[in-house]
This record gives C-alpha cells, sequence and structure tokens, in this order.
C-alpha cells in the first residue's frame, strides 16, 4: 500500500515546525511516531498535504518525574520508555501499569503517549490513564503556550482541540498530595489488538482514606470516558467491600459500550465492573500502592 | 511510483519531489533519493534490493517486516524511509557474519523455529533486540518480546526454543 503523493519536512526547531503547520493550513499533519498516521495514510483514510515530522526537534524526549510525583511526558517520548521508566512505576501505578499494554513490543518502540492523545481513538489506553490522573496538555502554537485539560482536549472521536498550527509538547501529571495508588487493567482478544474494555483506577490515599479518585474506561463508548460519579463515590470512603461494589456499579453504568466482533454490550458493562473491583480490591492489599 | 536510485549521482525524474537519504544499512552507507511517501520497506527491498525483509500484513500487525533501526526493532512498513536518514538499519541480511551464521539462525535451525520462513528475518531481528536488552531471558520474557511478530505455521514453540537457545549460546554456555 503506497499513501499519496506528500510534501515532506523534519524541522529542527519547535518554532520552524510551528511556522510549517501555519503554512500548512489545515492540509499539514505533525508526524511523530507515526504508529496511527502512517497506516491511516497508507490506507488513504488521511492524505495531507505536508508531514511536519517532529522527530528531530530537541528536548521533547524527556521523560521527566519530578521529586514531588509530578510527570512531564514530553511528546517524543515512547511508549517504550514509559515502560521501562523505574521512576514511573514509583509514582503513577496506573501508567506503569497501562505502558505495557499498548499495541506491541515492536509498536511501543516508536508510537508516542502524546500522539495517542492526539490521536483520540476511542480505544487508545492513554487516554483512559492520563483522565484517570487528572493531567493536562500543553500545546504551542503561533500565539505561545496553552495548558488544556484532558477532558477538554479529546472533542470526539479521533479529533482534539488543537489548533492546525499547534504542536501538543507534553503531556503534564499533577503531583499528588495523597499516598498515590492505582491500576490498569485492559481485555483484548490478543496481543496488539486494542481494547475490548479497559479500565483506569487513580486513587490517592490520605490514611486510610481515599482523598482523590480517577476512574476511565476504554472501548466502551465513542470516547474515553470519566466515570466521575464512580471516582466520586469513592471520596472520603475507606475502600471497604461495599464502597467497591458501588463504584464498580457506578462504573458500569458509565460505560456506553456497542455490541460488536468483541463482544455484546452486556458482556462489556460486566468487564468494566470486574475490573474496577479487581484494581480496587487489589490496592487494599497494597500490593498496587506506590512507595 | 517512485524515484528512487543509489549511490548513481544524476539527477531524479522530473517533477517528482524526491529527498537525499543516506542510510547505514547493516553498516554500509546507502544513498537514495526517496520520495517521501516512500516506506522504509520499500526502499529496503525494491530499492536496495534487501529482500529478506517481508512485508506481510502492510497494516502494521504481523512483525514480519521488523527491522532494527539505532537497534531497536521498527516495523519497516510503518516508518517513511525518509525518517531513516543518518540512521543505522540492520535488516537479516547483516545477522551473519563472513564465515559464520548468527547463533539466532543456528538457533531457528537448529530448533526447527521455522517452517514456511515468511515471519523469520522479523522474529530474528525482534528477538535479536530482546536479547540485547535481556540476554537472560525466562521463557514467558521470550513470548512477551517477541508479541508483536506473527507465525502463522509453527504455533511459536519452536521459535521460543530457538531464541532461549540462542541467547545460551550467546551467553557462551553452549
Ligand atoms: C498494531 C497496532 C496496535 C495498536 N494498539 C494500541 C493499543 O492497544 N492501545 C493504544 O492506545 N494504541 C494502540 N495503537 C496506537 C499507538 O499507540 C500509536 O502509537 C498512537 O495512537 C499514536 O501515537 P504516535 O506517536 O504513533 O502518533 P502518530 O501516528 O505520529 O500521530 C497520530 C495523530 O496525532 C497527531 N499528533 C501526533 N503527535 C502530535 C503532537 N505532538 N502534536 C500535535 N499532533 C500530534 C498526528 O498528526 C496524527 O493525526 C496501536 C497501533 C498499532 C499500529
Ligand atoms: S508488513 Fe509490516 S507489520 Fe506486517
Ligand atoms: S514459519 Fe511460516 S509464518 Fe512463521
Amino acid at each position: 500500500m503506497y499513501p499519496s503523493r506528500f510534501a515532506y519536512e523534519a524541522p529542527s526547531s519547535l518554532d520552524e515546525a510551528i511556522g510549517l503547520l501555519h503554512q500548512g493550513a489545515g492540509e499539514a499533519k505533525v508526524l511523530a511516531g507515526g504508529q496511527s498516521l502512517v497506516p491511516l495514510i497508507k490506507l488513504r483514510f488521511a492524505s495531507p498535504e505536508l508531514l511536519v515530522d517532529i522527530n528531530r526537534l530537541p528536548g521533547l524526549d524527556t521523560l521527566d518525574v519530578a521529586a514531588d510525583g509530578s510527570i512531564r511526558v514530553g511528546a517524543l517520548v515512547r511508549h517504550r520508555d514509559l515502560e521501562r521508566s523505574t521512576d514511573l512505576a514509583r509514582v503513577q501505578p496506573v501508567m506503569a501499569a497501562a505502558a505495557p499494554l499498548i499495541a506491541d513490543p515492536i509498536v511501543r518502540t516508536r508510537g508516542t503517549l502524546v500522539g495517542s492523545l492526539c490521536h483520540a481513538d476511542p480505544q487508545g489506553d492513554w487516554a483512559a490513564a492520563v483522565t484517570a490522573v487528572g493531567g493536562h496538555v500543553v500545546a504551542q502554537g503561533p500565539g505561545g503556550r496553552r495548558t488544556i485539560p484532558i477532558a477538554d482536549f479529546v472533542t470526539g472521536p479521533f479529533q482534539n482541540v488543537l489548533a492546525y498550527d499547534e504542536v501538543a509538547v507534553e503531556a503534564v501529571i499533577p503531583a499528588p498530595t495523597g499516598q498515590v495508588a492505582g491500576g490498569f487493567l485492559k481485555l483484548e482478544r490478543r496481543v496488539g489488538d486494542f481494547a475490548t474494555a479497559g479500565t483506569a483506577v487513580a486513587l490517592e490515599l490520605t490514611g486510610d482514606r481515599v482523598s482523590r479518585a480517577g476512574i476511565a474506561l476504554t472501548g466502551v463508548g465513542s470516547r474515553t470516558i470519566d466515570a466521575r460519579a464512580a471516582a466520586d463515590s469513592l471520596i472520603g470512603q475507606v475502600l471497604s467491600a461495599q464502597a467497591i461494589a458501588q463504584a464498580a456499579d457506578l462504573a458500569a453504568e458509565a460505560a456506553q459500550p456497542n455490541s460488536d466482533h468483541r463482544g455484546s454490550a452486556a458482556y462489556k458493562r460486566h468487564v468494566i465492573h470486574t475490573f474496577v473491583t479487581r484494581i480496587l480490591t487489589r490496592i487494599t492489599t497494597t500490593s498496587e500502592r506506590a512507595a | 511510483m517512485t524515484s528512487l536510485f543509489e549511490e548513481i549521482p544524476q539527477a531524479a525524474a522530473e517533477g517528482v519531489p524526491v529527498r537525499r537519504v543516506t542510510i547505514s544499512v547493516n553498516g554500509q552507507p546507502r544513498t537514495a533519493d526517496v520520495e517521501p511517501r516512500l516506506l522504509l520497506a520499500h526502499l529496503l527491498r525494491q530499492g536496495f534490493k534487501l529482500t529478506g525483509t517481508h512485508t506481510g500484513c502492510d497494516t502494521t500487525n504481523c512483525g514480519a517486516c521488523t527491522v532494527l533501526v539505532d537497534d531497536l526493532p521498527v516495523k519497516s512498513c510503518t516508518m517513511l524511509a525518509v525518517q531513516a536518514d543518518g540512521h543505522e538499519v540492520t535488516t537479516v541480511e547483516g545477522l551473519a557474519g563472513p564465515s559464520s551464521l548468527h547463533p539466532l539462525q543456528e538457533g531457528f535451525k537448529d530448533e526447527h523455529g521455522l517452517q514456511c520462513g515468511f515471519c523469520t528475518p522479523g522474529m530474528m531481528l525482534a528477538a535479536k533486540a530482546l536479547l540485547a536488552e535481556n540476554p537472560d531471558p525466562t521463557e514467558d520474557e521470550v513470548r512477551f518480546g517477541l508479541s508483536g511478530n506473527l507465525c502463522r505455521c509453527t504455533g511459536y514453540q519452536n521459535i521460543v526454543k530457538a531464541v532461549l537457545a540462542a541467547a545460551a549460546t550467546m551467553r557462551g554456555e553452549a
């Protein structure tokens, strides 16, 4: 399969990249890991006139885990880097658990977290993890930088809020205030498949009580689902069997699955229920708490 | 569809915008003028006639086209040839030494790690990257490490054995 013809630039500065996108006037696209975009242009689902390859831009490959537990994931940090980061595993278990479940090991060599957020696939995994931890995206355009909460960043299936001349430069996960706990579970038919259903749970505990909670679902709706009611039901609670059951019920209710070749809607809802229960139960046995 | 040439300093076909790339392929610098839309897999196979890199699915699923770019495994059907400019690419043709097979090739031969052989080049390159990072993997680690490479024939059993055997050889244990 051959993509249709396009022009290609690999600028060496961010300003230059933004300038090229600006000139492209909506017909140019950013090329990051290429693990979603290249398949799309090969299938000719997308036919951009210009690809602006950001892989040679300096400074975007930094994965910075600060002492306060905040995390900055540059636009060229690959799934593989996140999978292998011991710092990430220490401070943010939900992100560390998601990384090895993205695609397959070879796709993970090139694909990026930021690219995955930009691609806004309703079945993508990173958007769920970043939603659960309450992250945001930093974008830069001709007018400067702005910060966009993840909930506002994705506007629909395969659609994000970026202007045509903006580059997403990093994703930021805020510093936790309590003890961090969480997990990510995904049901896939085989390695490299997108989620039949996936669940990200991120908690902060103060003592025995939940002080912050995020639960997000993937594969069970036309976009990543922020299961707010389920997460809120945990605030101030001790993770009792009853509290866990209630959160699992509310998360399953928040899911909007369709029946398809991956399973019936009822089945996917059931999987979400099981995943929320499983992650929260594991947290009570402390195995998934960050140090 | 694509104008490319290697090591010949002539102008490219008129009207088709091309870019000159220089890529180290199996240690040899290779130059080509490529259209941006040319995929690395096609440059290797058609441009450089290195047909050991297979294209199985062309949809980024099977891993038959796996090559190493700067020692890391990449699906060459999902990377533009222009993106490899200035980088080092290793294909299956770069595995064997002048007079001996690579331990992975020996392993696949001895353990019957292939039947039709279509997936084998990609398997071996993914395995090479895996063993560079983890010289003494468990069976599970081999299965996980090769999970981006599909095989329609073997059922994987002997592929895993082949990689474990090669790992032992490379550690100097066999
Ligand atoms: C076989 C296979 C299996 C996969 N399985 C999964 C899976 O299980 N879970 C999952 O979540 N994903 C999966 N993916 C997708 C993969 O994670 C991609 O890496 C990811 O979706 C896109 O990241 P990328 O860096 O490759 O982006 P690209 O493909 O380069 O770009 C994707 C889109 O985002 C835009 N973009 C990228 N970066 C930026 C930026 N910095 N600023 C502005 N716009 C940008 C591009 O213009 C393009 O529209 C799979 C892909 C393949 C091929
Ligand atoms: S041909 Fe590239 S992954 Fe199948
Ligand atoms: S040996 Fe035939 S596909 Fe693997």
